[in-house]
């Protein structure tokens, strides 16, 4: 038996969860997961209700405003004194950015903070970091004590990962953590569950979301592709980390089934939920209820009563 | 039929000077961004390299006013492989901010303006999201701030119309 770390431990990670705009209302499942692997892992998570969305999307129309919202949230969070996790991978990507390129330009915080005081009575010293979720679990928590914290039998899985892009990109803001064109972590942290990660044509594709606005056919256009190469593999289901590639690969399923005159029925797991089972925790408290494309045959083939 | 009269040689000059666009003028249209770009593979009206020699030429019109600068979807693919370090999705979005400016602001863009001045957010969280957090042991999220409205508001994002279609 593996003692687990004390969870009150100062040692022990400690975030404020950033839920962006997607989570709370289209994929609860994800953050309940995420918070329950969390306490399981002894990684502590506060919540700042009053977050709003990172900015993302106004980057397109005006850069300032998009840094002006980012500031807004990173003065909430270093007024609580801790670092930022998100769970959306744009997210992470945008705060990310918008954090370099303040605490880069000293003349450009001064601007940020003169308006940001005047127009919101906050102030942002430029001292909060952001990472990813999956990178605190790969990174603080480990695949090795991952591993060690597996209790169920996952071996007869066979996965595909889909690492997305603003997880591992742009390089210039995230530091090489990772060869963008040969990412590693997710399959890693898969097989640590004790489920096969497989290979497949494209892995590093687009899910398409980023258009989804713009041009709903040429979104689902992208996002069918990748379901085309996985169905080719028969893989059990596909496994990500980001609220918005879950949209065009799970909430849109059923569209682009309908649109091609195809069927596909691939479960989508977020990393969390995946984690989640291996360790032994009950479906019902990973969200797994919540998928919409329910992985029924996945549950059955490891003996776990479906959601 | 392009004439050279049409052109407006300043406009690579303006795009440089806007965050994100300075590395316009070092693409020298090898098309590595097409070749490995998600969109270009299913349409054929989005092609990174043909906007950027178009806006280097000068052809401003054509290009703020089109749809296809909208196009990008940030994958960052060609951001990694350009060997001349254009930075396109960032160079996309200054294109897209001076397009904006000028009065070019696609419908699907203003409407995520007015829900973000709305609730702050995309989504707008109601009392049905925050009863069902509830019973999921979830905390409360703050189902809207004022504060990001204000931010577009001191920017001339939102009240009067200033942004015309």
């Amino acid at each position: 038996m593996v003692k687990k770390r004390s969870k009150s431990s100062p040692s022990n990670p400690q975030y404020t969860l950033f839920l962006g705009c997607t989570v709370p209302v289209r994929v609860v499942n994800y953050e309940i997961s995420a918070r329950r692997v969390a306490k399981e892992l002894g990684i502590h998570l506060a919540d700042i209700p009053e977050f709003s969305c990172c900015g993302y999307p106004v980057k397109s129309i005006n850069h300032y405003a998009y840094l002006l919202m980012a500031a807004r949230n990173f003065a909430l969070a270093e007024k609580k004194g801790l670092p930022i996790s998100t769970l959306c991978s744009a997210c992470c990507g945008a705060l990310t950015e918008a954090n370099h390129e303040i605490q880069e330009d000293k003349s450009l915080q001064k601007r940020i903070n003169d308006d940001l005081y005047q127009w919101l009575g906050k102030r942002y010293e430029g001292e909060v970091r952001v990472t990813h979720f999956i990178r605190v679990l790969q990174q603080e928590i480990g695949v090795e004590r991952i591993v060690e914290e597996i209790k169920s039998d996952l071996s007869s899985l066979h996965l595909a990962p889909h690492y997305g892009c603003h997880y591992t990109k742009p390089t210039t803001i995230y530091g090489r953590i990772e060869d963008p064109e040969n990412p590693k972590s997710l399959d890693e942290l898969i097989e640590a569950s004790g489920a096969k990660s497989i290979s497949y044509e494209n892995k590093l594709q687009c899910c398409g979301g980023g258009v989804l606005a713009i041009d709903e056919s040429v979104a689902l256009a992208v996002a069918r592709s990748k379901l085309d190469h996985i169905r080719a593999h028969q893989a059990d289901a596909m496994v990500l980390l980001c609220p918005f590639c879950n949209i065009m690969y799970e909430s849109n399923q059923r569209k682009i089934e309908k649109v091609y005159g195809t069927e596909y029925k691939l479960p989508v797991l977020f990393y969390p939920q995946l984690l989640g089972l291996a360790m032994g925790i009950d479906p019902d408290e990973l969200g797994l209820k919540m998928n919409r494309v329910r992985p029924t045959e996945l549950l059955k083939k490891l003996n776990v009563r479906a959601g | 039929m392009i004439h050279s009269n049409t052109l407006d040689p300043n406009f690579k000059f303006l795009i440089a000077k806007e965050p994100g666009g300075e590395n316009i003028k070092r693409c020298f249209s090898c098309g590595t961004c097409s070749v490995g770009c998600p969109i270009r593979e299913v349409t054929e009206r989005y092609n990174p390299r043909r906007i950027i020699r178009m806006a280097l030429l000068g052809l401003k019109k054509d290009v703020l006013q089109s749809e296809f600068i909208w196009l990008c979807a940030s994958c960052y693919t060609c951001f990694e492989r350009c060997p001349q370090d254009v930075r396109i999705p960032e160079l996309m979005n200054a294109i897209r901010n001076i397009a904006v400016r000028e009065g070019f602001l696609p419908p699907s863009m203003r409407m995520q303006l007015e829900l973000l001045s709305s609730f702050g957010r995309l989504l707008e969280i109601t009392d049905f999201e925050n009863e069902k957090r509830k019973t999921l042991d979830l905390p409360p999220v703050q189902a809207k701030t004022e504060d990001v409205k204000k931010i577009l508001e001191k920017l001339g994002l939102h009240g009067e119309e200033k942004v015309e279609e």
